[in-house]
């Protein structure tokens, strides 16, 4: 099964029975199977006129109590910025799947990239987080899903899947575990009464209780700077409140969402952090250095967004150096760089896209930075 | 000696709308002699006239002046991105066909930056209610030229007046596919609420438009009176004519606007067409996702059974 389709199983997996997408290079098939999919399992999928329209139908679904995801490609992503915004504001659980291809503009449509991964956290406008995980095989693309989708639920927030063109359309053995193995995460809704429910109340907790529509809550939702009732508040005091609290449930949960595999950093003079198909062409640098006998650890990042800094930072105290391959000119490494804080060299490998990386260019770098 | 007998207090009569309404959300921010506010009053007068379930209607709001009817309106309600309540409407209805989804919005917002949202749910038949407040300007932003805007008239951005062709929203949306299309102003609210009302008893893509002064923007600044003249000025260049082509409903800065309701046809709705389909092609192994109830809460959800639909 390649990427795609597993991306698509994972999303199945995880419950999602709604999805609006539009078609793009090289995502489509991850809807092609859903669309072939869901009706048998009940649900349902539109192809919608554009891609603002799907980011946007999406939630809608979600708001009437479907979990629901849309997927797309770097120039349809650059036009659901608006809505993911609306997304993390609104507190909307749901997944946006960017499989990146080679920009800017319309670029490399069927050639990878990994150059989406600084607008995956920044692009919309205003101060939000978001949560972004990075597949390196289908396999990863099936059981991640699952994960993006239960992160979505549990934190109310966007969570961006950032896969690119190889693994989207690389085939390998993906293991559909039974269903009763699967762990998915409910939707977090209230057990509250009308009467004392709070579409944004917190009570302590940084994740309000979701209702959906046709419930008899007759609740109200907007994009404004709402108060917890979820009516409209323009106060710079419910705006501090409000953003603080939607950055403070991701960045105070960062320990349980910034996953990772970690290989032989104890001893390590350099360490290797990649992510997503660039990982699986470093980790034949990496062997191939270790053959040569330098100490080379690995940490693959699974979650990009947050960015694992405590994590770097705890590495930086004993390593000579990182090395970053990416598949763009510098994106992550300028968080790798900030996290190290001087204390360990940063060498970026970079890469306009279009192919992967040699190992031997990754292996170069590996060599100058234990010199 | 006499027993005074307590007589029963006599509740004050009450705005038969003010159960529709977020009491707690007044006042609004709508300015005097804007026509926003009417049709929210005909809107609710709709909702009493067709005995509506309350529970199962969600309104859905883009951005602008009629974009903050969700705020106000007692339903669940969703105050979306700007261009996009159809759409946000669209996955909705689709994720659980027994809502009743109106989408309530400005000419700006549905005919502009949503324009293609309008005419692809047109296409589709989504079974939508749109109700569509045209004040033939942006207001929210401060009165600028908008696609609904007449010929000559001076907006902020045309200082020396408009001459872009303006749209003629009831004949764009028949084209595209629209079942029901009306059009009144503000000053028609008997008629404008029964048409709502007829709205609600009809599947498909529904399309209402309703003419409504700016008076802060539009009016004072084409010198054409307050909200009061505007009334006097609907009253007396409004002209009721059903079933006129949608053609000849083209609007001017001070002539006629023809009203009443000019499409009134029956075309299965979108839901209706993907359920058939499916039928068709899958048979027994299509899964009724709408029958099924299966999604809509987790497992661990809070709602009841009856309370999920």
């Amino acid at each position: 099964m390649d990427g795609d389709h597993a991306c698509c199983e994972g999303a199945l997996a995880a419950g999602a029975r709604f999805a609006a997408g539009y078609p793009i290079t090289p995502s489509t098939e991850v809807v092609e199977r859903f669309a072939q999919r869901v009706p048998v399992v009940g649900g349902c999928f539109i192809q919608m006129e554009d891609e603002l329209a799907a980011s946007i139908a999406l939630q809608g679904g979600v708001w009437a109590g479907a979990k629901a995801f849309t997927v797309t490609s770097g120039p349809g992503f650059s036009l659901m910025m608006e809505h993911i915004g609306y997304a993390v504001m609104t507190e909307t659980p749901c997944v946006f799947v960017d499989v990146q291809r080679g920009g800017p503009s319309t670029g490399l449509p069927t050639l990878p990239a990994q150059a989406d991964m600084m607008q995956a956290r920044w692009g919309s406008h205003g101060d939000y987080e978001i949560i972004a995980l990075v597949p390196n095989s289908p396999q990863e693309c099936f059981d991640l899903t699952i994960q993006a989708f239960n992160f979505s639920e549990e934190f109310r927030v966007p969570v961006m899947f950032m896969m690119d063109e190889v693994v989207g359309h690389m085939t390998e053995k993906v293991v559909i575990p039974p269903a009763d193995q699967i762990e998915v995460t409910p939707r977090k809704h209230t057990h509250k009464s009308v009467e004392d429910y709070l579409a944004y109340g917190t009570n302590g907790d940084m994740v309000p209780e979701m209702v959906h529509a046709g419930e008899g809550y007759k609740f109200h939702v907007t994009g404004l700077t709402h108060d917890e009732r979820g009516y409209p508040n323009m106060t710079p005091k419910v705006q501090h409140k409000l953003v603080n609290r939607l950055v403070d449930k991701i960045r105070s949960a960062e320990d349980r969402i910034c996953l990772y595999e970690e290989d032989s950093t104890d001893d390590a003079d350099v360490v290797v952090v990649s992510y997503g198909i660039t990982s699986r062409v470093a980790q034949r640098a990496i062997d191939m250095a270790r053959a040569d006998g330098l100490r080379v650890g690995k940490l693959r990042l699974i979650t990009a967004w947050p960015f694992p800094a405590k994590k770097i930072k705890e590495l930086a105290t004993h390593v000579k150096a990182f090395v970053m391959p990416e598949l763009n000119l510098g994106q992550m490494v300028r968080e790798l760089e900030r996290a190290a804080g001087g204390k360990a060299k940063t060498l970026l490998v970079p890469h306009a896209g279009g192919s992967v990386h040699q190992p031997e260019e990754i292996l170069a770098a590996i060599q100058e930075a234990v010199r | 000696m006499t027993t005074l007998i307590n007589p029963t207090p006599v509740p004050a009569p009450g705005n038969p709308v003010e159960p529709f309404l977020r009491s707690d959300r007044m006042p609004h921010i709508w300015c005097p002699g804007c026509g926003i506010g009417t049709t929210v009053n005909c809107f609710a007068q709709a909702l009493i006239e067709s005995k509506i379930n309350l529970k199962t209607l969600a309104l859905v709001s883009g951005i602008g002046c009629t974009g903050r009817v969700a705020g106000y309106v007692k339903l669940d309600s969703f105050h979306t991105t700007h261009g996009r309540a159809i759409p946000f409407a669209t996955g909705m209805k689709m994720a659980n066909p027994n809502l009743n989804v109106v989408v309530y919005s400005g000419d700006g917002d549905l005919s502009a930056i949503g324009g293609n949202h309008l005419i692809h749910a047109a296409r589709r038949n989504v079974d939508l209610k749109v109700i569509c407040v045209n004040n033939l300007i942006y207001a929210m932003t401060g009165g600028q030229t908008a696609p609904t805007t007449p010929g000559h008239a001076t907006t902020s951005t045309s200082p020396y007046g408009t001459f872009e062709p303006a749209f003629n929203l009831p004949h764009l949306v028949e084209a595209a596919g629209a079942v029901y299309v009306a059009r009144w102003t503000t000053f028609h609210v008997k008629q404008l609420a029964r048409s709502i009302a007829e709205a609600f008893n009809k599947k498909g893509f529904s399309f209402i438009e309703v003419i409504s002064p700016c008076p802060t923007l539009y009016q004072r600044r084409n010198k054409l009176g307050d909200g009061l003249d505007t009334m006097k000025y609907y009253k007396e260049k409004s002209k009721t004519k059903h079933g006129c082509p949608t053609s000849e409903l083209g609007l001017t800065l001070s002539g006629e606007i023809i009203v009443g309701k000019f499409v009134d046809r029956d075309r299965p709705d979108y839901g209706s067409l993907l359920k058939a389909q499916m039928h068709e092609s899958l048979g027994d192994k299509y899964v009724d996702y709408d029958e099924e109830q299966g999604y809509a809460c987790g497992e661990d959800g809070g709602c009841e059974e009856d309370s999920c639909h």
